[in-house]
């Protein structure tokens, strides 16, 4: 990876003195109302620093798509509040969470939500071209492993490069955050592993914050940081010493 | 394990699918219901006010017993009828004497003019009988009582108990109104020679025989005999017959309905109504038939799993079918329900538009009930073939295949990718090229929908157009006088220079008119041949280019009608016999033919005509341009000069010809864009939120990306207004074409409509069917701001 580049997306972040990139308060989210209202989250207190890959764990409807929705700008907490790198976006209007995520987030989810009338390198421009900062394509792309496959569409590549061109996508302008909703959901092992090596690439060389969630435990082993939710709170935050470079992981 | 019970349930639940499916796509179903209604309506409004019309003018023609043929004469004794009476064929006849007249009304400056018809000696005559709608008819001993026809009445505030000067034949008579009437020879009173009636202007009054007769010097005799045929008599064979007994007495020719001017008008109002409801429906419900095969091919697509799942469950091919054309077959129902209740009122509403133009007594309004379970046929059809091949994809669907997300679509192969490959392309614009590219017969549908609807606004809003250039040729350019005056009989040339000379007469032609019978092989067509000066400005035909068309000497201008009629071209040499005089028959070479978009004509020099005749230098009567601060003046003298028979005023007639054009004409066609409006909605709503619904995961997509809600709209919105854009000139190439077919299916013996087509009327239909993208556009893009974006990616669709 070029020197330059890597320097400057830690410069970026050094400013921040306290190093968290997100915090949230008492953090709630209900989902319709009455009798048959959902308490998705029910008071999530939490700080996640900057630059830490974290895996996020839980059964399922404990929460973490909420979360995940939540602080990444996609939708609105029903109370608390959720504070990115010293901003309230709790509060922030729909133009400015297009901006805030425009800037600052990229996604990865289950379903890879590729453009279908667009190739591997175009769906990577597409994001690209309205980036202030961003990598070439191309580059972005070879992070992932795919540089062989720039001019194929959605429907010539298998899941796993789906999902690979997914991940370049979200990367390739630089996020300073990077929040993945069971990125390897839909794949086999070996498939998935591959993608986790493109994570903690991206996370290794621009040192984005990056919360992967997922239901797979072994996944764990490959996170600075573990976050288990359990009915809609934070049960328990433990710190991973010994991280394992994913090839180590199967499942 | 399903047993018959669990099985209705389940159908049961099938249909609840159904209703929950409808509602779903409501506004969709009603955009395309309402193009479905489009075809409808208008099919129904045109056939029911044709029906109507058809109804109303055979009860009203068969109890007042509307002559079948008519024969004028110059003077033929009163004894003669029994001889019309004897013809085979004839079933009753009666003769009567029948004279222009001018009418002299003080409650304006203008010569009114009209005719003055003798009523039957005794009882109410075998032929042509009045409707007394006010008042009495005269008593048979009372020799200035007369009725009116009730448009002129109405104009004048005449009624009962009024009296009425009335010039005749160079002589005065005042008479007093006891009726007001209507009658089935004036259902359309228009003066002869005028494109439009003017009830102000042209009355017509009904007499004792026998005053009339004494002041027309028509004692003991007739100038015209109007007859009923029996039951299945050859018209032409009692035409003939007539022809050959009244000969003798200086007929012209006896004439049928056909060419009697009410009539006629009536008919050719009919046929350009059987035209619009023959020519538009079919194109309402094509694009139906389209609207419902891309949206039906849609929703099962989305409903694909359901539909695999249905199948597992041990539905069959026949009974999935079934239930999308059911859906359909629920949309189609609205459509018809809609356009048949539209159809219906704007039918009688237009059919009352109509009798305030012509005068019949009653309106039988008809809805031929054959004719609504046609138009129900037919879009049933429609709207059902094209939900078919959907529906059968359906049932075709492989239920395990259906069950699996379906890859996503592999826009590697279709023809044309390359040049989307371009780089200076941005992203969101290749996705717009790509979408349509991939997808080439939908786009293609969506752009003849497109242009369907911009063709079948220009195919109907030229004929404003084309009416305006009418106008303008035949009162501009044709008919540059202000006045007409026509003398009771030929006139020396001295009567020419002496109207010629009273004050307010700016300019002066004289002209001669001789009815004439012109034949070339076989074929034979009535016509007037007039004479006109060799340098005339104020009456002429023209050519193609506007020009004037002066006939040289000895030579013979014909219009283009009555030329292609006779199969006759310039150069060729032509038989006229003019039927009144000394009737000589004459080879005359035809020197020109003469474009002509109102009425035909035949036109020579008026020495050649004179000459022809074999009689000295005289006019049949004057064309005049006047004054118009001096008119009034001139009013006075023209209709107290010796032997003027009528007054035309052809400026005011232009006046009022523009005030009807912009009143019933402007309604017509304003119900006709509306409709060409609906199509465009039904295509580009449908066509948007087909598209949206299809790519709400991607546009979800680009909103999580960090892309403006602007930024997405437009991946939507361009690909339908590209495709518009492309539409509107195969729109304006069509329209252009509908509007040369309509100019000449909608052109009859009066009219024949020019094909012109002014830009603004192409801007107009582009302007409205943009109006219509925008909006719709707008309508959807409010959805497009209230989009989820977490459960559109959630879905794995
Ligand atoms: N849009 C929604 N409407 C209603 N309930 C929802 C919605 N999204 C999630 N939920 C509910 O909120 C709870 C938490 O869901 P989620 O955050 O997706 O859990 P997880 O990702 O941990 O499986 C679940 O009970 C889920 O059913
Ligand atoms: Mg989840």
């Amino acid at each position: 990876m070029p020197e330059a580049r890597t320097k400057r997306a830690a410069t970026a972040r050094a400013g921040k003195a306290d190093g968290i990139c997100f915090s949230t308060r008492g953090l709630t989210k209900v989902y319709g109302h009455g009798t048959g209202a959902v308490h998705a989250l029910r008071g999530v207190d939490i700080e996640l620093p900057d630059g830490e890959l974290i895996v996020v764990l839980g059964a399922s409807g404990s929460g973490k798509s909420t979360f995940l929705n939540i602080i990444g700008g996609l939708d609105r907490a029903t109370g608390g509040e959720v504070v990115f790198r010293g901003r309230d976006i709790g509060a922030a209007g729909q133009r400015e969470l297009t901006e805030f995520r425009r800037r600052h987030v990229g996604f990865v989810f289950q379903f890879y939500n590729l453009m279908p009338s667009l190739t591997a390198w175009e769906n990577v421009a597409l994001v690209t071209e309205i980036a202030e900062n961003p990598l070439k394509p191309e580059d972005a792309l070879a992070m992932v492993g795919l540089e062989q496959r720039l001019g194929h569409f959605p429907g010539q590549l298998s899941g796993g490069e789906q999902q690979r061109v997914a991940i370049a996508r979200a990367v390739a302008k630089q996020p300073s955050v990077l929040l993945c909703d069971e990125p390897t959901g839909a794949l086999d092992s070996p498939t998935g592993v591959r993608v986790l090596e493109a994570l903690k690439t991206v996370n290794d060389d621009l040192k984005s914050t990056t919360l992967i969630i997922t239901h797979n435990q072994s996944v764990a082993a490959m996170a600075d940081r573990v976050v288990i939710f359990a009915d809609g709170r934070v049960r328990e935050v433990r710190k991973n010493t010994a991280k394992t470079h994913p090839k180590d992981i199967s499942w | 394990m399903v047993n018959g019970k669990g099985m209705f349930a389940l159908l049961r639940a099938l249909d609840r699918k159904l209703v929950r499916d409808l509602w779903g796509m409501r506004m969709q179903a009603l955009a395309i219901a309402f193009v479905i209604a489009g075809g409808v309506a208008v099919h129904l409004l045109a056939a029911g006010m044709l029906t109507s019309l058809e109804e109303t003018r055979r009860a009203y023609y068969d109890r007042y017993l509307f002559a079948d043929v008519w024969a004028p004469v110059v003077r033929a004794p009163n004894a003669l009828i029994a001889g019309v009476r004897a013809i085979d064929g004839v079933q009753a006849a009666e003769s009567r004497i029948r004279f222009p007249a001018l009418l002299d009304m003080p409650d304006m400056a203008e010569p009114a003019s009209g005719e003055i018809i003798s009523l039957p000696e005794s009882g109410e005559g075998a032929v042509n009988r009045l409707h007394l709608t006010q008042g009495r008819m005269p008593r048979p001993d009372h020799r200035d009582e007369a009725v009116v026809l009730q448009g002129f009445a109405d104009a004048h505030g005449l009624a009962p108990g009024d009296s009425l000067a009335v010039t005749v034949y160079g002589g005065r008579l005042r008479l007093h109104v006891v009726g007001i009437a209507l009658s089935p020879e004036h259902v359309y009173a228009i003066a002869p020679g005028q494109m439009v009636p003017d009830a102000r202007l042209y009355g017509v009054i009904w007499m004792n025989r026998r005053a009339l007769a004494q002041a027309t010097n028509r004692d003991g005799a007739f100038n015209e005999v109007v007859v009923r045929l029996s039951r299945g008599a050859n018209e032409a064979a009692v035409i003939a017959g007539l022809d050959r007994l009244l000969a003798p007495y200086g007929a012209p020719g006896a004439y049928g309905r056909r060419d009697q001017l009410s009539d006629s008008f009536v008919a050719s109002e009919m046929d350009q109504l059987r035209t619009m409801g023959m020519v538009i429906p079919p194109i309402f419900l094509l694009v139906a038939a389209f609207l419902v095969n891309i949206v039906i091919t849609r929703i099962i697509a989305v409903q694909r799993a359901g539909i695999g799942l249905m199948k597992a469950f041990g539905y069959s091919d026949g009974e999935v079918t079934r239930h999308y054309l059911k859906l359909v077959a629920a949309i189609g129902a609205l459509g018809l329900a809609i356009g048949g209740g539209l159809g219906m009122w704007l039918g009688r509403v237009m059919a009352e538009l109509y009798m305030e133009y012509f005068t019949f007594p009653f309106l039988v309004f008809r809805a031929d009930a054959m004719d609504y379970v046609a138009v129900c046929a037919v879009s049933g059809a429609a709207v059902l073939g094209g939900a078919a091949l959907a529906a059968r994809r359906a049932a075709a669907l492989n239920p395990a295949q259906a069950m699996t997300l379906p890859p996503p679509p592999d826009y590697s192969r279709a023809a044309g990718m390359g040049i989307t490959r371009l780089r200076a392309l941005d992203q969101q614009t290749r996705m717009i090229l790509r979408q349509i590219i991939r997808w080439p017969a939908r786009a293609g549908l969506t752009m003849a929908g497109i242009a369907a609807s911009v063709a079948l606004l220009i195919g109907t809003l030229f004929m404003m157009d084309s009416i305006k250039v009418l106008i303008g040729d035949f009162f501009g350019v044709a008919n540059r006088h202000d006045v007409a005056v026509t003398f009771v009989e030929p006139r020396p040339r001295s009567a020419y220079h002496s109207i010629a000379r009273l004050p307010g007469v700016m300019a002066a032609e004289p002209f001669r008119a001789a009815p004439a019978r012109l034949r070339h092989g076989h074929l034979e067509e009535r016509a007037a041949i007039i004479g006109v000066p060799a340098d005339a400005e104020l009456s002429r035909l023209i050519d193609a280019a506007g020009r004037a068309v002066t006939p040289p000497p000895g030579g013979l201008v014909l219009s283009d009608d009555l030329a292609a009629k006779l199969n006759i071209r310039a150069g060729d040499t032509i038989q006229i016999e003019i039927t009144e005089g000394r009737r000589p028959a004459l080879m005359v070479p035809v020197a020109a033919v003469a474009p002509t978009h109102v009425g035909s004509g035949a036109q020579m020099r008026i020495e050649d005509l004179n000459r022809l005749l074999r009689e000295g230098p005289v006019v049949s009567g004057v064309n005049l341009r006047v004054d118009r601060d001096a008119v009034d003046a001139l009013y006075a003298r023209l209709t107290a000069a010796p032997g003027v028979a009528g007054v035309s005023l052809q400026a005011l007639a232009a006046d009022t010809l523009a005030g009807m054009m912009d009143e019933n004409l402007g309604a017509a066609l304003g119900i006709y864009s509306l409709f060409g409006a609906l199509i465009a909605l039904g295509v580009v709503y449908n066509s948007i939120r087909i598209s949206y619904a299809e790519r709400q995961r991607e546009l979800a997509s680009l909103r999580v990306l960090g892309f403006s809600r602007g930024a997405v709209s437009y991946i939507l919105l361009g690909e339908v207004a590209f495709l518009t854009l492309l539409a509107l000139p195969l729109g304006m190439a069509g329209g252009t074409g509908l509007a040369w077919y309509m100019a000449g299916a909608m052109s009859s013996d009066m009219f024949r409509l020019p094909f012109v087509i002014e830009p603004s009327t192409y801007g107009f239909a582009c302007a409205v069917v943009l109006a219509v993208t925008v909006g719709s556009s707008l309508l959807v893009r409010r959805q497009l701001d209230r989009l989820d974006m977490v459960s559109a990616l959630k879905t794995g669709e």
